[in-house]
């Protein structure tokens, strides 16, 4: 019991907080950028809706390290892509904090887009074909009445996509590496401290990291949850 | 007022080719489900482009294929009732209704007084705060009948207006729906598979019959004198045969009977409807022997089926006798049909 007192005085929060910016900030693009792919995705015609959906949904499917191995290549300093970022406009991905938030980004992506997807394949294509008909234009008709129909969809993908940015190790660990005060996040924090044989402080940060999954839970199930019924 | 439609559209499995104009206040558009009628409603309301072809609204081209003419849903100025009512389902009534004003620009003072008058018209002004999923059927079809004049539309389009809602709900909304259309001054479409609608509201109809037209004349007409055997059948002709016409007698072949007449050759069908059949004394021109196979009592009539005497191959034909007339067929008997009544068919 003393130990633990003993950790949590001295306790180093910044894991915590970096985590938390990652996953704000990697949920933000996500939503905006999810969206905008669904409905995209959904006015292809059948088999490039196919493709492109394939590559959008990759991230989700294949494991982080590689996407992390990929986001390496790109962005790395030996690279075009990662030394024109630095020379032309001195931005680094590699070993920043930028390269946690674009890890999680890509790697939660997929969560926000097929929801978003399912959501958008929902709607009565009528409320959108009466909303034309009324004269309205296509931003007031995706912002008023697209976006508010398909909320709880929406909803749970936003919440689905902050707990995987959240909680990504995998690609981060690659692209942003593990820089103490800087690129730590939680899961890299407790992989470290394992390794250190500190089983103590990786419990309290599970313990954490499980508070948190509750409360994510708790959200999803009320967005969904509401209108559910027992249907057999 | 005016309406004119020329379109072609290939949809693989299904291809609707149809041609009709009007200057008539109610035309209808009467098929069977999947015939393309809603398609036609789709096109003209800019929801579905035509391969090719020209739509004309009051005489401005909304759709010109030759011309590359092909306006937006939002620049037609159609006013689409949906079959589902297609409301928002996050607005209120009110912000329903206020919706529809969308084209009369930003939230103009005038906006809030009209949306009260159309609330109130259309006896919604105590549900103007509830949402679409807390009102009935005929409540959410009038809210929608609200949000679609509000936008003053130039032309009304119906899709099978009443198909969602019970027997009592419906002959209400026919008559606020009869109220709205004689009070419009324009062309409105109704797209409906049931005849007696058509003849209540409609002035001119459009029989579809596979993606085609196959009679498009006034209703009287239509009614009176169907042509085809799919009007026949939609205008609510029970009894209908294949048939073929030799030496001044027409043949129908289901019934075993044939019937003097001077038909062309085109006939390949009769009809005979199932309350113009009559009782003979006794064998006379037009008339055939019968035996009763079935009485079946239905709310207002009897529903008798005969068939030829000794025919027992013949198909049975549909005898419908009003109640109220108080006659009990016999057995076996004579049945007559008066030439007017029947009907040479393609």
């Amino acid at each position: 019991m003393s130990e633990i007192i003993d950790i949590m005085g001295k306790f180093d929060w910044t894991p915590f907080w970096i985590s938390l910016k990652t996953g704000v900030v990697a949920t933000i693009i996500c939503f905006f950028l999810g969206i905008w792919a669904a409905r995209k995705v959904l006015k292809l015609g059948p088999k490039s809706r196919a493709a492109v959906d394939s590559i959008l949904s990759l991230p989700m499917v294949m494991a982080p390290t590689v996407a992390g191995f990929f986001l390496l290549l790109l962005f790395s300093l030996k690279r075009p892509v990662g030394n024109f970022l630095y020379t032309q406009l001195n931005i680094q991905i590699v070993q920043t904090w930028a390269g946690c938030v674009i890890a999680a980004s890509v790697i939660a992506f997929p969560l926000m887009y097929r929801n978003a997807r399912a959501a958008f394949e929902m709607l009565d294509p009528d409320i959108v074909y009466a909303a034309r008909t009324l004269g309205m234009s296509e931003t007031k008709l995706f912002w008023k009445v697209v976006i508010p129909s398909c909320g709880p969809g929406v909803a749970s993908g936003t919440v689905l996509t902050f707990a995987r940015a959240l909680g990504e190790y995998g690609a981060t660990s690659m692209l942003a590496g593990n820089i103490a005060g800087k690129t730590g996040t939680i899961s890299q924090r407790i992989a470290n401290v394992i390794k250190d044989g500190d089983y103590l402080t990786a419990g309290v940060w599970v313990i954490i990291m499980l508070v948190i999954a509750g409360f994510i839970m708790a959200a999803i199930n009320f967005i969904s949850g509401r209108k559910a019924q027992r249907r057999w | 007022m005016s309406l004119y439609v020329d379109i072609k559209k290939d949809f693989g499995s299904f291809k609707l080719d149809v041609k009709f104009e009007t200057d008539n206040d109610v035309i209808a558009l009467l098929g069977d489900s999947g015939c393309g009628k809603s398609m036609t409603l789709r096109a003209i309301a800019g929801i579905v482009t035509p391969d090719e072809g020209r739509i004309e609204i009051n005489g401005k081209t909304v759709f010109d294929s030759a011309k590359k003419i092909n306006l937006k849903p939002r620049d037609r100025l159609t006013g689409y009732l949906f079959q589902d009512y297609a409301l928002f389902p996050k607005m209120t009534v009110f912000e329903n209704i206020i919706t529809g004003m969308e084209r009369s620009g930003k939230f103009p003072e005038g906006k809030r007084v009209t949306a009260y008058e159309y609330l109130s018209g259309f006896q919604l002004e105590n549900l103007k705060d509830r949402y679409p999923h807390e009102l009935s059927g005929g409540q959410k079809q009038r809210c929608a009948l609200a949000r679609m004049l509000v936008s003053k539309p130039d032309i009304i389009l119906l899709d099978e207006p009443f198909s969602a809602l019970d027997a009592t709900l419906r002959w209400e909304m026919e008559q606020i729906v009869r109220d709205t259309v004689e009070k419009f001054e324009g062309t409105s479409v109704l797209v409906t598979h049931n005849r007696d609608e058509v003849y209540r509201l409609a002035d001119k109809v459009a029989v579809y019959n596979d993606g085609k037209i196959d009679v498009c004349d006034e209703k009287w007409k239509i009614f009176s004198n169907p042509q085809t055997m799919t009007t026949a059948r939609l205008t609510g002709c029970k009894n209908l045969s294949p048939a073929y016409i030799k030496d001044g007698c027409v043949y129908a072949k289901d019934w075993q009977i044939s019937f003097p007449c001077d038909g062309d050759e085109d006939t390949n069908w009769i009809g005979i409807r199932a309350h113009y059949l009559e009782l003979a004394k006794e064998r006379e021109p037009n008339s055939f022997p019968y035996e009763v196979v079935r009485k079946i009592e239905d709310t207002f009539s009897y529903i008798y089926q005969i068939r030829k005497a000794g025919a027992s191959k013949a198909k049975t034909i549909r005898w419908e006798i009003d109640k109220s007339k108080n006659i009990d067929l016999p057995q076996r008997g004579y049945a007559r049909v008066n030439p007017k009544d029947i009907l040479l068919l393609r």
